[in-house]
């Protein structure tokens, strides 16, 4: 028995918040030039949002568990790089370079999972190692040079092409990752576990949930959005690049946190991640446009993410 | 006589690491090309001694249970300063490596008030002011250049009577003026308390705030005596993200290398010294073994890794599962 | 004594209450220097709130207190001891990896030239060792290295290093040996010939009688009878501490019949670290099991050993009649096993506060209202709707968080959340602490309904009146084994106090703990 007012009480603070940033941004940018607020303009965000939204889901997904994925930067170019050293291996490679490259970043995951679930490490340290890790593999992988293989037709389709009324293939990726996510978490068993362990482990353990199982399975799910996600900018710019993965931690946790999920878990919605990512992507694309540097840019990051943790990420005074 | 089996007790991961480190040194040292001669030890010296401040600035801060992913982003920051002001006079020398040690400070106490007076989590935390200090790095070294004062930058990476790396002399000194005052001193020890026990400490009168705020300040402190040593070795200002995320990973597994715990509460910055000389002579192995170099960051990857997973032995002990629950 | 003299120390009127609990209601208290002074009376009784205010822990919302005859307040536990009262509390407040010597002179240590003075430290560590009796333990020893009872002893010195006037000992035995405990009380007398204060909380009445110069008994927050040590006997000791009207009501209790069929649940020689030694018990379908005793004797662990919750248990456990093997809390909540468990703390074990009471309801009923994993909302609200309905849980939407429901309904939740996987086997781990009596009640009467539905029941409460009003049976435990049984009408408050206590009372016709089965 959901009445309007209901809905507006229950819409989040800083869902609301994040949204309306994304409002004033646009408008702002339209005071700079008009053609911000047109639709190819808004389409091309779309777009480059895709890809930071599919890593982003992935590391939701952990957050609200209450840890963190400090191994996205190099799960990320493992997806990139898996998958077109697949697509060179003939034609079954190409066939199945999207599916290996996923299932590389699986497999990166559930070192992350192990070491977290049954070891009880913390997931910083535990995912910071599997990034050097990952990164010394990719290292060997490419001799220390760029990687000159190509993506596969596939790959650049999902990354580049337009089908569906001129909507952008990347989009409709992102769309459905999403909606599976929206689905994960709020019918599934499985997601309500998720929310429970990050709302109080314990609880939920002595609830007789099998708390390790989901943590492993949620990272593992974790790599394989990190490795999707490089797969798609892999198809993007048809090939993969060294470092490509390092520019998008800092932003897909900044994502999160900005659409109100809280760092210590179990709370959020993926609404706010989406909002958070176009905010983000938004916020670059302007910076870009009026040419402010990348030092400026991170600066703007670093302070933007205190400034909204320190709204809604305080722990309580009683500790 | 039981005296000594306690102290020896209380350093043990300290003296493993000491340990470890001889042995992998003689290993290298004995199998380089060069054999072991002077200018072999000063390279290695200036290399180790670089991660050794960022591995001590990191403990101090893992002590209490923290942990500060800024410091590799507070070297590549100060860095890049020094690279503009640690030149000229004399006088002026002495006031630009001045400024660099109270940035390094003062980016210290920025990340501690906001996590401990703040009351938010180090890790993002420390990931947003790192972001921010980087930046500030690139605003002052858009592209690698500067330079700095050459008699100091050849006194301090050069040799002591022809012999002694000067750069060890420096760790020294740092040693002695910044970590055993802090170890011995009052707040120090509650450092440890607090890492170790934060209710007990709490409960014992102990300062808690001040304690864990002082380890960001200290981790920042070292962090820029490291990216002052930088800029001798490399006469000159670079903002590289990829640097300054390396430096923070590697101090994090020269801390655990050397017997830090990173549940806090126990462990040493020498430890972390030699865990960083270890991690570091790691490296030059596969030199001298002529291993590819391409494997190098794979190795040290699969090392941080073991070296990470030691952290949970203490598992085994657990025997009411609900302890491992917050 | 001169009898002008002022008392060292004075409590008068002293009131303190939590939520709608009283815990302390004009309290008084007398401590005379150059005494031993012994404070009885059970859980809940007010000794610790008491202690609280006195070592500056709490503040009291009336009363006042006097040292020296001159009045006083602390703002904090170490207002307290500047004053010269210090308190051992059973918590202990030592830092694990640091050593003794650094944990003895932990808050103001000595100095030279603004560093630690290691030497001056080790000295202040060996004379409060020696001061208290501890002279084996090396002042250098990490603190995490020695055992509980050497904790206990580094305890005792860190207060007599802080040189106190009074000093308050709550349950500070409780871990120690018999040689140590002798070697304390050594010790005790000691400071009490030196014109010590010592207030000293214990359950062991022998203590108490070697001990004690004067006794205080509280009961129910108040000051009920101070004597001197000696002038009563140990029953009269243990009527004072009882003595309540029952304001609870209880549901009939119906006998069991006779059967063939074996018990539900068997224990055999159940041991685990130390905490439990060889417990051994059965519960029939229908029956309802208590455990009693004085709290921390085990009955928390034994719950969560049979609950698969910890690791290294050793005996058997038998559902059914057959060994049953339990690894987890969701290996025994499986339709095999069927157990359910309340836990201890319903706010950080038994719910997610910030989540609905829906998503808290249903939590461990997950894999029962889902297909595939996809949750079934249809049939998740019907059992939903039954269990507010057989609860009669009051609650604004089912939707809203949890945490926003009283005490009482937030119990409700936990115990229906639990119902709704039809357990065979229910476990509750001190249900009733802090729920209001009208709420109570309705637990009763429901525990009695499972019951008949043929529910095994085990029951931990520290409340007594629980014990005899809804158990068949109860299991009184003492340091981690089962010291006697009590049956049915052989249930009654002296004998279970007396029981915890270690006492032996008259005229209870008791069965002793080496019969396990009726």
């Amino acid at each position: 028995m959901t009445t309007r007012g209901a809905l507006w009480r229950k819409a989040d603070p800083a869902v609301a918040t994040a949204f309306g940033c994304i409002v004033l941004l646009l408008f702002l940018g339209s005071l700079y030039s008009s053609s911000f607020l047109s639709p190819d303009y808004l389409l091309q965000q779309l777009k480059v949002a895709s890809f930071l939204g599919v890593i982003a889901t992935g590391m939701m997904l952990v957050i609200l568990l209450g840890q963190i994925d400090l191994s996205v930067p190099w799960v990320v170019a493992v997806g990139g790089m898996m998958s077109t050293a697949a697509t060179g291996w003939g034609p079954t490679g190409e066939a199945l370079a999207i599916p290996f490259g996923i299932l590389c970043g699986v497999g990166l995951g559930l070192v992350n999972g192990i070491g977290v679930a049954y070891l009880r490490l913390p997931s910083m340290i535990i995912t910071l190692a599997v990034n050097a890790v990952a990164q010394g593999l990719m290292v060997v992988h490419t001799g220390g040079f760029s990687p000159q293989d190509s993506s596969s037709a596939a790959m650049r389709f999902i990354a580049t092409g337009h089908t569906l009324l001129g909507i952008p293939n990347a989009l409709i990726v992102w769309a459905a990752v999403g909606g599976a996510t929206v689905f994960l978490l709020t019918r599934t068993t499985f997601g309500r576990a998720i929310y429970g362990i990050g709302n109080r482990e314990r609880a939920a353990y002595l609830s007789g949930i099998r708390t390790q199982r989901v943590v492993l399975v949620t990272f593992a799910i974790a790599g394989g959005l990190s490795a999707f996600g490089g797969i798609l900018l892999a198809g993007y710019a048809s090939k993969a690049a060294q470092a490509m993965g390092d520019a998008y931690l800092l932003p897909s946790i900044a994502a999160v946190v900005l659409g109100g999920a809280s760092i210590l878990g179990g709370r959020g919605k993926y609404i706010g991640t989406v909002a958070g990512v176009i905010l983000i992507t938004l916020l670059q694309s302007i910076l870009s446009v009026i040419q402010m540097e990348e030092a400026g840019r991170q600066i703007i990051y670093g302070v933007v993410i205190i400034a909204m943790l320190l709204l809604y990420g305080r722990e309580r005074l009683a500790r | 006589m039981r005296d000594w089996r306690y102290r020896l007790g209380e350093h043990r991961g300290t003296l493993l690491a000491l340990v470890f480190f001889i042995l992998m040194f003689t290993i290298y040292a004995s199998n380089h090309p060069a054999g072991f001669t002077a200018n072999v030890v000063q390279t290695a010296a200036n290399k180790g001694v670089l991660l050794a401040l960022v591995a001590m600035a990191q403990t101090f801060v893992v002590l209490t249970a923290g942990i500060d992913l800024s410091v590799g982003m507070v070297l590549v920051l100060t860095n890049c300063l020094a690279s503009w002001i640690v030149l000229g006079s004399p006088v002026m020398v002495g006031l630009g490596v001045l400024g660099v040690l109270l940035t390094g400070a003062i980016c210290g106490a920025i990340s501690g008030a906001i996590v401990i007076y703040g009351r938010l989590q180090p890790i993002v935390t420390t990931i947003a002011t790192g972001a921010i200090y980087f930046g500030i790095a690139l605003a002052l070294r858009p592209v690698p250049g500067g330079d700095v004062d050459s008699d100091l930058a050849d006194a301090l990476t050069g040799r002591i009577f022809g012999v002694v790396p000067a750069s060890l002399v420096g760790l020294l000194v740092v040693v002695l003026l910044i970590w055993i005052p802090f170890r011995r001193s009052a707040i120090g020890r509650a450092a440890y308390a607090v890492g170790s026990s934060q209710a007990a400490a709490y409960m014992s009168g102990v300062p808690v705030r001040a304690a864990s705020f002082l380890v960001y300040v200290l981790s920042g402190l070292l962090a820029a005596v490291g990216g002052l040593f930088l800029t001798f070795i490399t006469a000159s200002g670079e903002a590289s993200a990829a640097n300054g995320g390396s430096y923070t990973l590697f101090s994090i597994a020269a801390a655990v290398l050397g017997g830090v715990s990173l549940f806090g509460g126990s462990g040493s910055a020498i430890g972390a010294i030699f865990g960083a000389l270890m991690f570091r002579t790691i490296g030059d192995l596969l030199f001298v073994f002529d291993l590819e170099p391409l494997w190098q960051p794979l190795f040290q990857g699969v090392v941080l890794l073991a070296a990470v997973c030691l952290g949970s032995v203490r598992l085994f002990q657990i025997r009411n599962r609900l302890d491992l629950f917050e | 004594m001169d009898p002008v003299a002022v008392p060292l120390f004075r409590m008068e009127g002293a009131s303190k209450r939590y939520g709608g609990v009283k815990a302390l209601e004009k309290a008084d208290l007398t401590v005379e220097a150059g005494q031993i002074h012994a404070i009885l009376g059970e859980n809940g009784a007010g000794k610790s709130t008491l202690i609280k205010i006195m070592a500056g822990v709490v503040e009291p919302d009336e009363g006042r207190m006097l040292l020296d005859g001159r009045e006083i307040k602390f703002a904090s536990p170490a207002a307290a001891n500047q004053a010269g009262i210090v308190c051992i509390f059973q918590e202990l407040s030592l830092i694990p990896d640091l050593s003794v010597a650094d944990n003895i002179s932990i808050s103001n240590p000595p100095k030279k030239f603004g560093l630690i003075d290691r030497r001056a430290q080790r000295k202040i560590a060996e004379e409060a060792l020696a001061r208290a009796g501890a002279e084996d333990i090396h002042p250098l020893a990490p603190v995490k290295d020695l055992p509980l009872s050497r904790r206990q002893m580094v305890e005792i010195a860190k207060a007599l290093a802080r040189s106190p006037r009074v000093l308050i000992l709550d349950e500070a035995t409780s871990a120690l040996t018999a040689a140590d405990v002798a070697k304390v009380f050594v010790v005790l007398k000691r400071l009490r010939s030196e014109g010590l204060a010592l207030l000293y909380i214990s359950h062991r009445m022998h203590e108490i009688a070697e001990l004690a110069d004067r006794c205080t008994v509280f009961r129910n927050g108040r000051n009920v009878a101070t004597y001197r040590a000696g002038e009563k006997s140990d029953n009269e000791v243990v009527e004072l501490m009882i003595g309540r009207e029952y304001s609870h009501v209880f549901p009939a209790k119906r006998p069991l019949a006779a059967s063939d069929k074996p018990p539900v649940l068997e224990v055999r020689k159940l041991s685990w670290s130390g905490r439990l030694k060889e417990i051994s018990l059965a519960v029939r379908a229908g029956e309802v099991v208590g455990l009693g005793g004085l709290d921390g004797q085990g009955q928390r662990e034994l719950l969560l050993a049979l609950f698969g919750v910890l690791r290294g248990v050793s005996g058997e456990i038998l559902v059914d009649g057959a060994p049953a093997s339990i690894s987890s809390p969701s290996a025994a909540k499986s339709r095999s096993i069927g157990m359910a468990l309340i836990p201890e703390d319903r706010k950080t074990e038994g719910l997610m506060l910030p989540m609905s009471v829906r998503v808290n309801l249903s939590f461990a009923t997950l894999d029962r209202i889902s297909r595939r994993g996809v949750v079934d909302r249809a049939s998740e609200r019907r059992l939903i709707d039954e269990m507010i309905e057989l609860l009669a849980i009051r609650t604004d939407g089912i939707d809203g968080p949890v945490g926003a429901l009283s005490g009482g309904n937030q119990q409700k939740v936990v115990i229906a959340k639990w119902l709704m996987v039809k357990p065979r086997i229910i476990l509750l781990n001190d249900p009733t602490r802090g729920i209001d009596v009208g709420t109570k009640v309705e637990l009763y009467q429901l525990l009695r309904t499972l019951a008949e539905t043929g529910a095994a029941i085990v029951f931990y409460s520290t409340d007594y009146d629980e014990l005899i009003g809804c158990c068949d049976r109860v299991l009184v435990l003492y340091d981690g084994a089962v010291k006697r049984v009590l049956v049915g009408d052989g249930i009654t408050e002296r004998a279970l106090i007396g029981s915890a206590l270690n006492v032996a009372t008259q005229g209870d016709g008791v069965a002793m703990a080496s019969e396990t089965l009726v």
